[in-house]
């Protein structure tokens, strides 16, 4: 009888609740890595210490794969979609856009976190142990880090927190509405502060990293957050859909919708490191474990440049005319300080953190070029498709080039100071010859991948009718030139300094990520053109 | 001389009457479908070398070198009669490779061009290529790291084919880098001497503003016809703006100057005699350096759509003619002497390609004359240095011409056919360059004239220097005659710049050039052509004098006399080209640089907490901030926020 009483009651409080549809299957690889972070956790919890490692990494490695495997049937499985030459679907009730776009970028991003999950595992060159602090908690320098050293403890957490990261990364991009993207945001950042603070070696400057990111991060996010709340008071909505229809429906402009474009891509910009908000970017690369730091410097950027083309293509399209003078100036700005500065450095890790700023600053031009969303289905090469392919060249000369910084080393470690470089053309030819193939793909020359991403984000902008931004850019390209020269010059043409630098002999994992890199950097340099198709067919994003 | 002399280049008033040649491409058959096979024997060979390692390949790399480039002379000959025999109008020959880049409606393939003009540069740079690889088996014989630079050697071979080959310009453009890492790594191939490392990275930096107009040129090309290649590029060339067409001549011509050390991007190729001899032979006197003639020539379809774009080849072209003469006589360093040379000889190519029509054929001309007799006397110098414990300081040396007899006559007849002597190839090449450009302009005539003049002076100075007057040799140096490995190439190509004047007889090289820079047109000349050439070898005969008058019947003295006169130093100091770059270009970059990261480091920095603290302890105050504070970054991402939104709206709402 109760139940009979209660039911209607329930029924009626309740309403016309609908279960929300799930696309369980075009969300897969997202799920996969979250299932497997949270796996990762289990693992640490119940597995016993002298197993976690093994268990961890393949738990990371095969979920990884499957995620990509995932991933490229999600691609197969796409469907055309509206009239804007996108095809995919929105999933989660609107919150998750799986079209083309998402899909190249996840494709990406998996790619390269599998070889960073290489690099995490890599423990053959601190005698036996992972580069990662040995227990976090001990302070620097006290008995209990000499105790967690001696004892040859690792933390094995570092893989579920990547795989959380990688989580917040693939969701960022796909997001298709405001919410959706703060919670993305912060789910990758989070697991990356706390990374930053895990170096074996150099453990205060490490944890200054994290602490500094972590504030800066933070600050960023305070205004990405506000933004929301002043688009959302202009549009009525979080969606990108409908507020790509309010930016539409008005004439003139508004300064609510002004002020949020401008706070949401303060807090985008910072974390593709674009000037002004770069401050961080050397300080964090330089600290962080140099697995990390690749890790970061590739994945992230992918992911947040996604998220930057999805929100400003997606919802303030049509508004493209207001906004595209503050990205030009942004463009040339980050440019101009990543080249400039980087002259000056004499850190490897800092010198490739200007040089990634520099780089944040030529996916810019391109993403200024030619807009996407304003020429549907025509035939040119779009500033979408410019972009992404600079992304994946970018990711992988990346993490190839931080993967050799953490072979070079010396009694304390990596030996990242560039004088400890000079005369390794002569220690080891061989290493130096692999870097300076990655410096010279990343200063733009043929034959590399860096000159075929270059030449597409530059083409973009120029048939966009960016040119004086092109002649910017090239110009600035050839000052970066300089000081990737600089370091090959010091490399074969330098007597080395005292002892010099030795090379040790890493593991085989290690030894794959820069064999990826390299043979990326010369596929995409020569054969450039299955990756740009790919590229191309990934369409427009959807609404 | 035109009778209209009102305007300074008469010519550019009276352009029209020229067909500006359409490039029709035929399929490529027969011993054409050999043409990828020329660029790949020698990027195998440097593969096999380079990835090799050098160890393994120490036995057998200097024959493979040679092989390789021989098996490419060997089908360049064949293809090139092949081409001979065929009519006029098939004679461009396009062989598809590959796409390279397919992305919407950008495209470009690789793909090859054959015709008449890359012809003649497959024959140059595989010929005097191959001569150049044999005598390197004997100069770097001692040398133990000899198996790399055949592989350098080849790599530079591999890529300048690919320049002259391509059918579009992103082609060019691999290339051009190529042959730009090539030189770097060669002429930094003695890295234990600071001096070649300097060297190296200032060509390749110098090169790199050459290549911005490169890179932009490029995709101006695109941007403009939607193409890259050269076929359609030529055939709609006639209806682009004409604003344009200047843009694209004027950033080909900065390419042309980084590559091929034209003024005001000269700098380099002097300080690029710190390589080996011979790839001072091959790269900077007889192949790559005339890359940017090529360059110039090959877009005539460009030039000749645009009279300032020719007007500023022409005046580079006339300056540096007159600037590398001037540096070639103060130096005392034998290569240097001939890098000066090489600057000016080049000057009087680009002079030529300027003249549109009237010149092209023979700025090619005089490109294979000069590859020729410049090629021999690098070698010959290298020969010299050889007997002479590489000593290049012609101080020290002094009646040579017993001690090492080949070289010497090898070297007279480089000589002869450099300054013009009648006969010889330069005398040919020279002359007809002079000649269309009094049609020009009296005044860049004139410029011609006393360049030959000038040449005459410092070649026959750099002669008597070496191999006449007294011995000057240092102790202990015991001069000998090179071996035959050495000798026999010096002796070949002794024999092309004599013969090369052969190339014009019954007009060959002109018409053989005309389907691809179209006809040579001629002005109506005040006297005729062979009261030119008079006049031309008179100016010479007083150049060789007053050599003779001031080198060779005083003694020279050993170390060079430092109270000169002001042009001999400036002269001696490349006429302050060097600190005319440091002033500015390098002073304001460095200040600039070390101004940002100051400010970087304290501006922002110091606004934060240095305005609270007083003024005597700011310098404290900085030391203490060098290392970035979260909260100056705090402030830096502030001070970004508030001007990218004050920025929007300042834009839109105003």
């Amino acid at each position: 009888m109760t139940t009979l009483a209660v039911s209607p009651l329930l029924s009626e409080s309740v309403g016309d609740f609908t279960k929300p549809s799930i696309e369980y299957f075009d969300l897969s690889p997202l799920l996969i890595i979250i299932g497997v972070a949270l796996a990762g956790v289990i693992v640490e919890a119940f597995v016993p210490r002298r197993l976690r490692y093994v268990v961890q990494t393949l738990v990371a490695v095969v979920g990884t794969i499957a995620a990509l495997v995932m991933t490229v049937f999600v691609a197969l499985g796409l469907e055309p979609r509206g009239d804007n030459a996108g095809f995919g679907a929105i999933a989660a009730e609107g919150a998750i856009a799986v079209d083309g776009p998402t899909v190249f970028l996840w494709g990406t991003i998996l790619v390269l976190t599998l070889i960073s999950v290489f690099l995490f595992a890599e423990r053959h060159l601190e005698g036996g142990v992972t580069a990662f602090a040995g227990q976090a908690a001990a302070l620097p320098g006290t008995e209990a880090e000499r105790e967690a050293s001696t004892k040859g403890l690792e933390h094995t957490e570092v893989f579920p927190l990547m795989m959380f990261a990688v989580a917040g990364m693939l969701l960022f991009p796909a997001s298709n509405d405001l919410i959706t993207m703060f919670v993305a945001l912060e789910i990758l950042s989070l697991p990356l502060y706390l990374l930053c603070g895990l170096a074996r070696r150099r453990r205060l400057l490490s944890q200054e990293a994290a602490l500094k990111y972590f504030m800066l991060g933070a600050f960023s996010s305070g205004f990405f957050l506000y933004g929301i709340a002043l688009v959302y008071g202009y549009a009525g909505s979080m969606n990108l859909g409908d507020i790509a229809e309010a930016v539409s429906g008005t004439i003139g402009a508004d300064p609510l919708l002004l002020g949020g474009i401008g706070l949401l891509a303060v807090g985008l910009l910072f974390k593709v490191g674009a000037a002004p908000f770069h401050a961080w970017t050397p300080d964090v690369y330089q600290g962080a474990p140099t697995a990390v730091t690749a890790f970061m410097a590739a994945c992230t950027k992918v992911a947040a440049f996604g998220a930057l083309l999805r929100l400003f293509y997606v919802g303030f399209g049509a508004a493209r005319w207001d906004w595209t003078p503050m990205i030009w100036v942004v463009a040339i700005l980050t440019m101009a300080t990543g080249c400039v500065l980087a002259l000056t450095q004499s850190d490897i890790k800092r010198m490739l953190a200007y040089s990634s700023i520099a780089h944040a600053g030529f996916i810019l031009t391109g993403f200024v070029g030619l807009n996407a969303v304003a020429t549907p289905g025509t035939a040119e090469l779009t500033s979408l498709q410019a972009v992404l392919f600079y992304l994946v060249t970018y990711g992988f000369m990346t993490i190839g080039a931080f993967a050799v910084v953490t072979v070079v080393r010396d009694s304390s470690g990596e030996a990242t100071h560039l004088s400890r470089w000079s005369g390794l053309g002569k220690e080891s030819p061989f290493v130096a010859g692999v870097f300076a193939f990655f410096l010279l793909g990343m200063a733009g020359i043929p034959l590399t991948s860096g000159f075929t991403g270059k030449w597409a984000v530059f083409t973009s902008a120029w048939q966009g009718g960016a040119w004086p931004l092109v002649v910017v850019a090239a110009l600035l390209s050839a000052v970066a030139a300089f000081f990737y020269i600089r370091v090959i010059v010091l490399m074969y043409f330098s007597d080395p300094v005292g002892e010099g630098p030795t090379v040790v002999m890493p593991s085989v994992l290690t030894t794959i990520v820069i064999a990826v890199g390299f043979a990326a950097t010369v596929a995409l340099g020569v054969v450039p053109g299955p990756v740009l198709d790919l590229a191309a067919h990934a369409g427009q994003f959807v609404r | 001389m035109t009778s209209s002399s009102a305007s300074l280049f008469p010519r550019l008033a009276e352009e029209g009457g020229h067909a500006v040649p359409v490039i029709h491409q035929v399929p490529a058959d027969g011993v054409f479908a050999l043409l990828w096979v020329i660029i790949a024997l020698p990027a195998l060979g440097a593969a096999i070398i380079l990835l090799g390692g050098g160890n393994r390949t120490k036995g057998f790399a200097h024959l493979l070198g040679c092989a390789t480039v021989l098996g490419s002379f060997a089908i360049s000959l064949v293809s090139f009669f092949a081409l001979l025999g065929r009519d006029e109008t098939d004679r461009s020959v396009g062989q598809f490779l590959w796409t390279w880049v397919d992305a919407g409606s950008f495209r470009a393939d690789m793909a090859l061009l054959y015709d008449p003009l890359s012809a003649l540069f497959l024959l140059l740079i595989t010929g005097v290529g191959s001569l150049i690889h044999l005598y390197s088996i004997g100069y770097m014989e001692h040398d133990e790291r000899r198996a790399r630079f055949f592989g350098y050697l080849n790599l530079f071979v591999a890529a300048m084919l690919m320049l002259v080959l391509s059918d579009n310009y992103l082609g060019v453009f691999l290339g051009w880098e190529g042959v730009g890492l090539a030189s770097y790594l060669l002429i930094g191939f003695w890295q234990h001497k600071p001096s070649a490392a300097v060297a190296a990275k200032k060509a390749f930096v110098v090169n790199r503003v050459g290549d911005i107009g490169m890179a932009l040129g490029t995709m101006l090309v695109f941007a403009t016809f939607g193409t890259v290649a050269f076929a359609p590029v030529s055939e709609v060339a006639g209806e682009a703006p004409t604003a344009t067409m200047t843009a694209l001549g004027l950033l080909f011509l900065l390419a042309a100057c980084g590559k091929s050390a034209q003024v005001p991007l000269q700098s380099w190729l002097l300080d690029a005699m710190e390589g080996p001899t011979p790839v001072s032979a091959l790269i900077h006197a007889a192949t790559m350096v005339t890359a940017g003639v090529y360059l110039v020539v090959r877009s005539n379809f460009i030039y000749d759509y645009t009279e300032v774009a020719q007007t500023a080849v022409v005046v580079v072209g006339t300056v540096t003619l007159l600037w590398g003469a001037i540096i070639g006589c103060a130096k005392d360093d034998i290569k240097k002497a001939l890098a000066g040379s090489t600057m000016s000889q080049i000057g009087y190519m680009m002079l030529a390609a300027g003249l549109g029509p009237y010149g092209y054929a023979f700025a090619i001309f005089h490109l294979l004359t000069h590859g020729f007799f410049k090629a021999n006397m690098f070698l010959g110098a290298g020969s010299v240095m050889h007997a002479m414990n590489d000593d290049v300081d012609m101080r020290h040396y002094g009646a040579l011409q017993k001690a090492v007899p080949v070289t010497f006559l090898t070297f007279a007849m480089g000589y002869l056919a450099i300054i013009g002597f009648p006969g010889f190839s330069g005398f040919w090449s020279k002359d007809k360059i002079i000649e269309a450009s009094f049609g020009e302009s009296t005044l860049v005539g004139l410029c011609a004239l006393v360049g030959a003049g000038i040449t005459a002076f410092y070649m026959t100075r750099v002669m008597l220097m070496t191999f006449f007057g007294q011995k000057r040799w240092e102790e202990g140096v015991h001069p000998h005659e090179s071996p035959k490995i050495m000798t026999v190439p010096l002796i070949v190509l002794a024999a092309l710049s004599v013969l090369g004047g052969l190339l014009l007889f019954g007009d060959f090289v002109t018409d053989w050039l005309t389907p691809a820079v179209g006809a040579v047109a001629h002005h109506e000349l005040a006297f005729a052509p062979w009261v030119f050439s008079l006049i031309v070898t008179v100016v010479v005969a007083v150049g060789v004098t007053i050599a003779w008058l001031t080198v060779g019947r005083n003694e020279v003295p050993r170390t060079a006399p430092q109270n000169v006169s002001f042009v001999t130093r400036a002269a001696r100091a490349d006429l302050y080209g060097d600190a005319l770059n440091e002033e500015l270009l390098m002073r304001p970059g460095d200040r600039f640089v070390t101004g940002l990261v100051g400010f970087d480091d304290k501006g922002v920095d110091g606004v934060v907490n240095g305005t609270g603290t007083a003024f005597a302890g700011m310098s404290g105050t900085f030391r203490k901030l060098q290392t970035g504070y979260v909260r100056s970054y705090a402030l830096s991402v502030l001070s970004g926020a508030v001007l990218v939104v004050v920025a929007l709206l300042a834009v839109n709402l105003t």
